[in-house]
């Protein structure tokens, strides 16, 4: 198939997805007992009388049908209009954007860690499989895969800003400056911690991953005449293993988009970081419906591009190279 | 002086049952060869008879369960693991038994130049692969694009390139053409008269007895008989072994004669 | 390598039994605050040490590990049974029953998991119902593309296939070859999900999703933490987060262990 019909293709996958995912979402939503008037109002409740809160009603509609409603929100959606944040008193896309943007940064340095520091760990420990190096690494990827997310986070927290305290305590930014005014250092200084939490919870599944199937590899007839060449150890590895193991490795990073998310919920919560992550805790926690739902729809979007690239990789890379992958799986 | 000896050759595979008792399975036992710079040493034998494993005993690739015993010289020397890691490759050179052995994701050239170990490696692919009848268009090509002959050839010219003293052949000959084997087993024979010893295991008897100067009978891991290859002639009275008679006999160009009790 | 196992899940039982015994043996004033024990560094009468307001800190552990589980275990049964009722109708009820619960999968887990539970505890109103409810809603998918896949395997395998000309009923095959082959497999997809549905359940419960502050919840426990680990408190953060690890890592042994048992040619990890 073209490259141009497929991508239409995907984008029909994308399109037929959010709808699902958005129709799911609203029918939650609309048969949830919060209030949204309520949430709206929080804490100044007793100020507000009735007829105020009727017309904060009327203003957004709640009072029709729930279908009505469905397509109204629908409609404003396809428009790009996700409505107004309740929290941050702005447009949801507008505070998706600026939020991301934050994350943006945090999620790519832990995504590429995870991925190069996993592929190390799993090419280490098929290459001395069966010593202490390979037990070692083993373990801590099971034990990882035990270790709730968090905790890692306020451990990582303790031991560097307590015990150790090279890093400070979070915050995306110092205190007491404004947000235009912190310099790009300062901005690395704050992400380093929760991006090295972030992408060390991560390298578990790949480094098993990448493990197995090199020692998949090792044991193939080629890597046995490719010895009787005279190649061995980490050249071995590096001409004969390393493009047999790549593009699966390269794959699952990139299908991995879902955990990174909701690591990244957790971590900046940790981290307090001002990031996407945080706005779903707070939307959440403080009842802020529109915002809530545009999350959700963005991180299915985020999700889906990460699917689209795993899936795309096969065809990007050269065309012989894809056969025999499509011949081995 | 012998180039390779080998002397009481055993291997066994260690495996444990579902009770974690140990089993040892004898795959080849007590196997003594020798063979000389400028000789063709056939080993003949069905398969499972061992003979595989026996080239890559010799070249320190077996696997990790395998119990190997007996005594391997190589150039007047024992050969042991190291200097096995250190010869392969440059004194001792494979050509294995299937295409499967070619790195299916690397270019056919590559994998011939980096078996070079004396001279421009580009520069001997391209002699090698003339020499071989190879176009050298096929240099670029994955081993899928091949056609059997041609993947054949290129496992010749790695280990053509080498320039080893001792070039053991698994099987070369299967799945080519009547006119390229012919050309292989030719080559062999060059290779043979400028001092390469050739190991060239092989189940075609008819072939061996065609190169080789003596021919080693294998049947169940068991050394039947080493015999010149002048005596596979006419009815085969010049040989000792009745396995090693029989085998010769049945073939079809000679009575095709089936003796109960030793085919395999 | 049989003893291993049995060994691993003997001591994975025990390490699980543990908090369930304490929470109920220790008494729930532990769980009052002690204005004269406060702030008190792990010792032998505090052996978690104290929090701010004085509260005993394995008290407050115990009863959460006790209520973490139960969560657990209430909410991967009800995942379990809604993977079971959708595998089943996927793979016996036809073409097009199998896309849309195939769609269906696909959508569940194209959304990120901490994301949906989020979502779906909120719109449940928070609270313990909410984290339940959220925790049940979104831990079926792989279980049931896992029995679907199973099953349509099976309906084309030889064995069923000679059965059917044979002459056998569905039910007969239903039951003599199927349900040997798919009952394991569904009682160690069940037992692989509760780590999974503990981790979530403490990762809800730290975000402040659900229950209240004063319920002695695993991920209340350590949110709480935070704000005291600046003061040196490390033992707030430190032995609750062990705990939980301590139980999840047991479960997870347990299930791969039982799993080697019953379906040694697969069990890989």
């Amino acid at each position: 198939m073209r490259i141009p019909t497929l991508l239409l293709r995907q984008l029909m996958r994308l399109v037929l997805l959010l709808a699902c995912v958005s129709s799911l979402t609203f029918v939650l939503m609309s048969n949830s007992p919060i209030d949204p008037v309520q949430a709206y109002i929080g804490a100044d409740m007793l100020r507000v009388g009735e007829e105020q809160r009727a017309a904060i009603a009327e203003h957004w509609g709640l009072n029709e049908p729930p279908v009505q409603r469905f397509f109204t929100w629908l409609s404003a959606i396809v428009r790009g209009d996700f409505g107004t944040s309740i929290i941050y008193r702005q447009p949801v896309v507008e505070v998706i954007q600026e939020k991301f943007m934050s994350s943006i940064s945090l999620l790519m340095i832990a995504w590429l860690l995870s991925g190069f520091i996993g592929f190390a760990a799993g090419v280490a420990a098929a290459m001395k499989r069966g010593t202490w190096l390979d037990r070692i690494i083993q373990w801590y990827c099971y034990a990882l895969s035990s270790t709730p997310t968090f905790w890692a986070g306020v451990l990582l927290l303790l031991l560097f800003t307590v015990w150790l305290p090279i890093f400070p305590v979070g915050l995306g930014t110092p205190i007491g400056v404004r947000a235009d005014e912190v310099s790009w250092l300062d901005r690395a200084y704050h992400m380093i911690l929760p991006a090295i939490t972030l992408s060390l919870v991560g390298v578990s599944h790949i480094a098993l991953h990448t493990r197995e199937k090199l020692i998949e590899v090792l044991s193939s007839e080629y890597i046995t005449f490719a010895r009787a060449k005279g190649l061995s150890g980490l050249q071995l590895v590096w001409r004969h293993g390393l493009r047999n193991i790549l593009l699966p490795a390269i794959t699952l990073q990139f299908a991995s988009f879902s955990e990174l998310f909701g690591g990244a919920v957790l971590i900046e919560q940790v981290f307090s970081y001002p990031g996407l992550g945080q706005a779903t805790v707070e939307a959440s926690t403080r009842g802020d419906v529109p915002l809530l739902m545009g999350i959700v729809l963005f991180s299915t979007c985020f999700v889906f591009v990460g699917n689209s690239i795993a899936e795309w990789t096969y065809r990007i890379i050269d065309p012989r190279i894809k056969e025999w992958y499509k011949h081995e799986a | 002086m012998h180039l390779l000896d080998i002397h009481q050759l055993s291997i066994a595979f260690e495996s444990y049952d579902f009770r974690m008792r140990k089993r040892t399975m004898p795959v080849i036992r007590e196997l003594s060869l020798s063979v000389q710079a400028g000789e063709i040493l056939a080993i003949v034998g069905a398969s499972g008879s061992g003979k595989s494993l026996l080239a890559h005993s010799i070249l320190g690739l077996l696997p990790e369960h395998a119990a190997i015993s007996g005594k391997l010289t190589f150039d007047g020397q024992p050969l042991t693991d190291r200097r096995m890691r250190q010869l392969r490759g440059n004194q001792i050179a494979l050509i294995p038994q299937s295409v499967q052995y070619l790195n299916p994701l690397m270019r056919v050239g590559q994998q011939v130049e980096e078996a070079v170990r004396i001279g421009n490696p580009k520069l001997e692919r391209q002699k090698v692969f003339e020499r071989f009848r190879l176009p050298q268009a096929a240099a670029a090509m994955y081993p899928y694009q091949l056609s059997g002959g041609m993947a054949r050839r290129v496992l010749v010219c790695i280990a053509a390139v080498s320039g080893a003293k001792l070039i053991i052949a698994d099987e070369p000959t299967p799945g080519l053409d009547e006119q390229v084997a012919q050309d292989t087993l030719l080559v062999f024979q060059q290779m043979a008269d400028q001092g390469t010893a050739i190991l060239f295991i092989t189940h075609d008897l008819t072939a061996a007895a065609q190169i080789a100067d003596r021919v080693a009978v294998l049947h169940s891991g068991e050394l039947m008989e080493i015999a010149p290859a002048s005596s596979f002639t006419g009815e085969g009275t010049a040989l000792v072994h009745p396995y090693t008679r029989a085998l010769w006999q049945a073939l079809p160009q000679n009575q095709f004669i089936h003796v109960k009790g030793w085919q395999s | 390598m049989k003893r291993s196992y049995l060994l691993t899940i003997i001591s994975a039982s025990v390490l699980l039994v543990v908090p369930l015994l304490l929470a109920a043996l220790l008494s729930s004033k532990g769980l009052l605050s002690q204005l004269d024990a406060r702030n008190l560094s792990p010792s032998w009468n505090h052996l978690f040490g104290t929090d701010w307001l004085g509260r005993d800190m394995l008290t407050r552990t115990m009863k959460g590990l006790a209520l973490s589980i139960g969560v657990g275990t209430a909410a991967s049964i009800s995942s379990a049974i809604i993977a079971c009722i959708l595998g089943l109708i996927a793979a016996t009820l036809g073409k097009t029953a199998d896309r849309i619960i195939t769609w269906l999968i696909d959508c569940f887990l194209s959304v990120p998991h901490l994301v949906l539970l989020i979502l779906i505890a909120f719109a449940a109103g928070g609270g313990m119902k909410g984290v339940i409810l959220a925790l049940a809603l979104t831990h079926w998918p792989s279980l049931a593309r896992l029995l679907r896949a199973e099953i349509l395997a099976m309906k084309v395998a030889p064995y069923v296939i000679i059965s059917k000309q044979l002459g056998k009923s569905s039910w007969w095959i239903a039951t003599r070859h199927m349900l040997p082959h798919l009952l394991p497999q569904f009682i160690v997809g069940a037992l692989l999900m509760f780590p999974h549905a503990i981790l979530h359940e403490a990762a809800l419960t730290f975000l402040g999703m659900g229950l209240s502050p004063h319920q002695p919840a695993i991920g209340i426990i350590l949110s709480e933490s935070m704000k005291y680990i600046s003061a040196g408190m490390w033992w707030l953060a430190v032995f609750p987060g062990l705990c939980l690890f301590i139980v999840v890592r047991a479960f997870d042994m347990l299930a791969r262990s039982l799993y080697s048992i019953i379906d040694p040619s697969r069990a890989r990890q």
